[in-house]
């Protein structure tokens, strides 16, 4: 079972594709205090979790990171830190080893610095590289993460080359997937089946010309697949994510899906949340299904894809996931690619990329409101 | 890769070994997820967080275990195996 501990919605980036809700809070004083982590971390430590992530946000916002990463090696658990690398440094990485820390995934937002730049809100690219380096000097088993869009997905290759001579053990190239931020620019950065072609053609290649120790990992947006995911493994299988604020959620973007209560850690214990509680069960199993998921063969390997994406795409959170091929609203996928193609020919800069910031997020609140 | 034979060896640091309540038997863990270790794996993995031979784990285990037959075979069997998995790595020095 994995914990995925989103410390703070603060974050010095501003990329396009956060998956971090829209409505921002407006301030930190609500998030979980150090000692209420450490009771979350012991109660699911209990129920049988032994992944931990730390995450955001940026998680290195919070400053008694080493105290949590301390704590929960103590307990038992593998220790994984999610981070862009802004607010890191040498001393604070030689911390976090002490501490037990055992892998570090640091994201990139371009392959060079301008693209970084660009994406990221943030000229931050020659410390990435710097800490990429420091973390494997000091012996921290480490991953990278591309995240791509139409805008970089042709520096795949270039990125490849750049995390295999910084040493990495492990590449991800991760497609944006369309949920929270990245859905409401979904226009301006879903790329196109030949851009996706390409890439995946270009990480092939790069694996058979480079027998070495670096593995790639190449993933592409649910958009352009047949068949579903079974996602987040299945909910209320596999995964926990507990936000700022202590809302536990069956996945990172539960809270797309209008209409559910969040149990909260301030209320409950994770272990009444994760048996009892009517969010962990709702679409537990196969239960919940309706036609055609009920009576598909397949539905006990893809469990009816991914609930967000069901309600994001069709207003109902018990649909097929309309990336299934025999969803009635598959079409509604065809759509989106189409809406994006027109969007990419139309000009760039004929609806602005929204950054995630606060501004923007007050922006988009009062536009709602 | 190294020879596991002859070059002593360590388990792999990206990996923790430890004992699971949940699963009831020890756990290898790695950052995307574990495996679920035999008694026998987990009780060679577990005299390799120092650096170690081939020929010193296996007169350890003869030592503990003097009733195991095929003991050398089995030893070696499974170093390749997990050297193959990455689980065991070069000891430096």
């Amino acid at each position: 079972m994995w914990l995925l501990a989103e410390l703070t919605y603060a974050c010095p980036l501003q990329c396009p594709y956060c998956s971090n809700p829209l409505q921002l809070p407006a301030s930190r004083k609500r998030e979980l205090s150090t000692e209420e982590w450490l009771r979350v971390m012991r109660e699911a430590r209990k129920l049988g979790a032994v992944q931990l992530g730390f995450s955001g946000g940026e998680p290195l916002v919070r400053q008694d990171l080493g105290e949590l990463i301390a704590a929960a090696d103590g307990m038992g658990f593998y220790c994984n830190l999610i981070t862009s690398a802004i607010g890191l440094n040498e001393a604070r990485i030689a911390e976090f080893r002490e501490a037990g820390i055992r892998h570090i995934q640091i994201s990139f937002q371009g392959s060079d610095r301008e693209t970084n730049a660009r994406f990221g809100g943030s000229d931050s690219f020659e410390h990435k590289l710097a800490m990429t380096r420091e973390t494997i000097r000091q012996g921290i088993p480490l991953g990278l993460n591309f995240v791509l869009h139409r805008h970089n997905i042709h520096q795949v290759s270039d990125f490849l080359h750049l995390a295999e001579g910084l040493g990495a053990e492990f590449v991800e190239l991760a497609n944006t997937q369309y949920y929270a931020w990245a859905l409401h620019n979904r226009d301006q950065l879903l790329p196109s089946a030949a851009q996706l072609q390409e890439a995946e053609a270009a990480t092939h290649r790069f694996r058979q010309r480079h027998q070495g120790n670096m593995r790639a990992l190449f993933v592409a947006p649910d958009y352009y697949e047949q068949r579903p995911k079974k996602c987040s493994n299945g909910w209320g299988t596999t995964f926990i994510t507990i936000t700022p604020e202590g809302d536990v959620l069956p996945c990172q973007s539960a809270r797309v899906i209008a209409g559910l209560e969040f149990p909260n850690v301030r209320q409950d214990s994770l272990e009444n949340i994760w048996r009892g509680s009517s969010l962990f069960q709702k679409f537990r199993g196969t239960d919940w299904m309706q036609e055609p998921c009920a009576s598909c063969p397949e539905k006990e390997n893809d469990l009816g894809g991914c609930r967000c994406q069901a309600f994001l795409l069709t207003g109902d959170a018990h649909a097929t996931d309309p990336i299934c091929e025999l969803s009635p609203e598959h079409h509604r996928v065809g759509d989106a690619v189409r809406a994006a193609q027109a969007h990419a020919e139309a000009g760039e800069d004929a609806v602005p990329l929204l950054f995630r910031n606060t501004a923007n997020a007050r922006k988009l609140a009062a536009a709602e409101a | 890769m190294f020879d596991h034979t002859t070059a002593p060896f360590r388990l792999n640091p990206r990996y923790r070994l430890q004992y699971e309540e949940a699963q009831q038997c020890q756990v290898l863990l790695y950052p995307e997820g574990l495996v679920k270790l035999s008694d026998t794996a987990a009780e060679i993995l577990g005299r390799c967080m120092e650096p170690i031979t081939c020929q010193r784990l296996i007169a350890e285990l003869q030592r503990d275990y003097p009733a195991a037959d095929s003991l050398p075979d089995d030893v070696r069997e499974f170093l390749s195996d997990a050297r193959q998995q990455d689980w065991i790595v070069a000891a430096e020095g």
